[in-house]
């Protein structure tokens, strides 16, 4: 009797469970927190990777003039990416905000990413120009937008995935300035 | 505009293996280690392709940086650890045996297990089951009710 109850039991164990896992992952996707699709960076915790390239001016833009004693935003973009152009007004309101925003532009002709930033604003205090994408995949980045919270000491805390909503300025990145600080 | 949409259409082609030979190495023997290394890897942008097939862009530069680092004599191990180093285990289209992947690869063991309990459960209730013979009394019982 025991063990016939057992057998029974079982199965419905391991639905009631796989259910309850599955039910988990749903609400995490649904609060942003889970990503099937997302490929976890490596960088996290880890100093930024060392990178020189050129800036909008032609002068020298390296990984060590990002550390500037307070935190910082790192933004991928390209001027052939649309969900920049959706993430653009955003980025202004931060810079507004008084968020420091330093651009990486991606696989971008200098003169088409000065044209995306006369068209849309300019939130960065500099840009280097990535136009080889090699930089990029030191950072392990898959696509563009993609943004990443750098501390005082130059060491990556955050990565964002996609074009920034004000939804995820104002709670998150807002939350990790002050807790980085 | 539907003539230009079919033309466009029958242009276009199954999407094979990317075999554009601007892209080979002109060693064969480099080429053919440089496309078994690509083939292990995933695209990060399709996901269910490896870099070898797939068309987009960041695919292109990873088989670009595959290829530089075999022809400087790179080893098929340090080569992977490159691009795991860069996207981790998930870059990796085969995903290797540690604590987080023990469930995966312990899968068809643990089916296996189950199914074996299972079998052995039932066959345990089948034998008890099963009448035990008669003692002699109670064949004595039986052959005087038959014979009655």
């Amino acid at each position: 009797m025991t063990r016939r109850r057992l057998l029974l039991l079982a199965p419905l164990g391991a639905t009631v469970l796989a259910g309850g896992a599955f039910f988990a992952m749903l609400v995490r996707m649904t609060q942003g927190k889970f990503d099937p699709r997302g490929v976890p960076s490596m960088i996290i915790d880890k100093p930024v990777p060392p990178f020189d390239l050129p800036d909008e001016s032609g002068a020298k833009l390296t990984n060590a003039d990002l550390a500037t004693g307070r935190p910082v935003l790192v933004n991928f973009f390209a001027s052939w990416c649309e969900p920049c152009v959706e993430e653009a007004p955003v980025l202004m309101q931060m810079k507004q905000r008084g968020v420091p925003i330093y651009g990486i532009a991606y696989k971008d002709k200098p003169n088409a990413t000065l044209g995306f930033l006369r068209g849309h604003g300019n939130p960065y205090a500099r840009i280097a120009m990535d136009e080889p994408g090699r930089v990029a995949i030191d950072w392990g980045l898959y696509g563009v937008p993609e943004s990443y919270l750098i501390d005082g000491q130059g060491i990556v805390r955050w990565r964002y995935v996609g074009p920034l909503t004000a939804d995820v300025a104002t709670t998150q990145v807002a939350g990790l300035m002050r807790k980085f600080a | 505009m539907r003539a230009l949409a079919l033309a466009l259409f029958l242009l276009a082609g199954p999407a094979f293996a990317i075999s554009d030979p601007s892209e080979m190495l002109p060693d064969p023997k480099q080429e053919a280690r440089a496309e078994q290394i690509g083939s292990q890897l995933r695209c990060l942008v399709c996901q269910n392709e490896s870099i070898e097939n797939s068309g987009a862009d960041l695919a292109r530069d990873l088989r670009k940086i595959v290829r530089q680092r075999v022809v400087a004599g790179d080893s098929d191990r340090q080569i992977v650890d490159w691009m795991v180093a860069r996207y981790g285990n998930f870059v990796r289209l085969r995903p290797p045996f540690d604590a987080t992947t023990a469930l995966l690869w312990g899968s068809p063991l643990i089916a296996l297990l189950a199914a074996g309990g299972i079998v052995m459960a039932g066959r345990q209730r089948r034998d008890e089951a099963a009448p035990r013979a008669l003692d002699s009394a109670e064949q004595a019982k039986l052959r005087t009710l038959l014979e009655q």
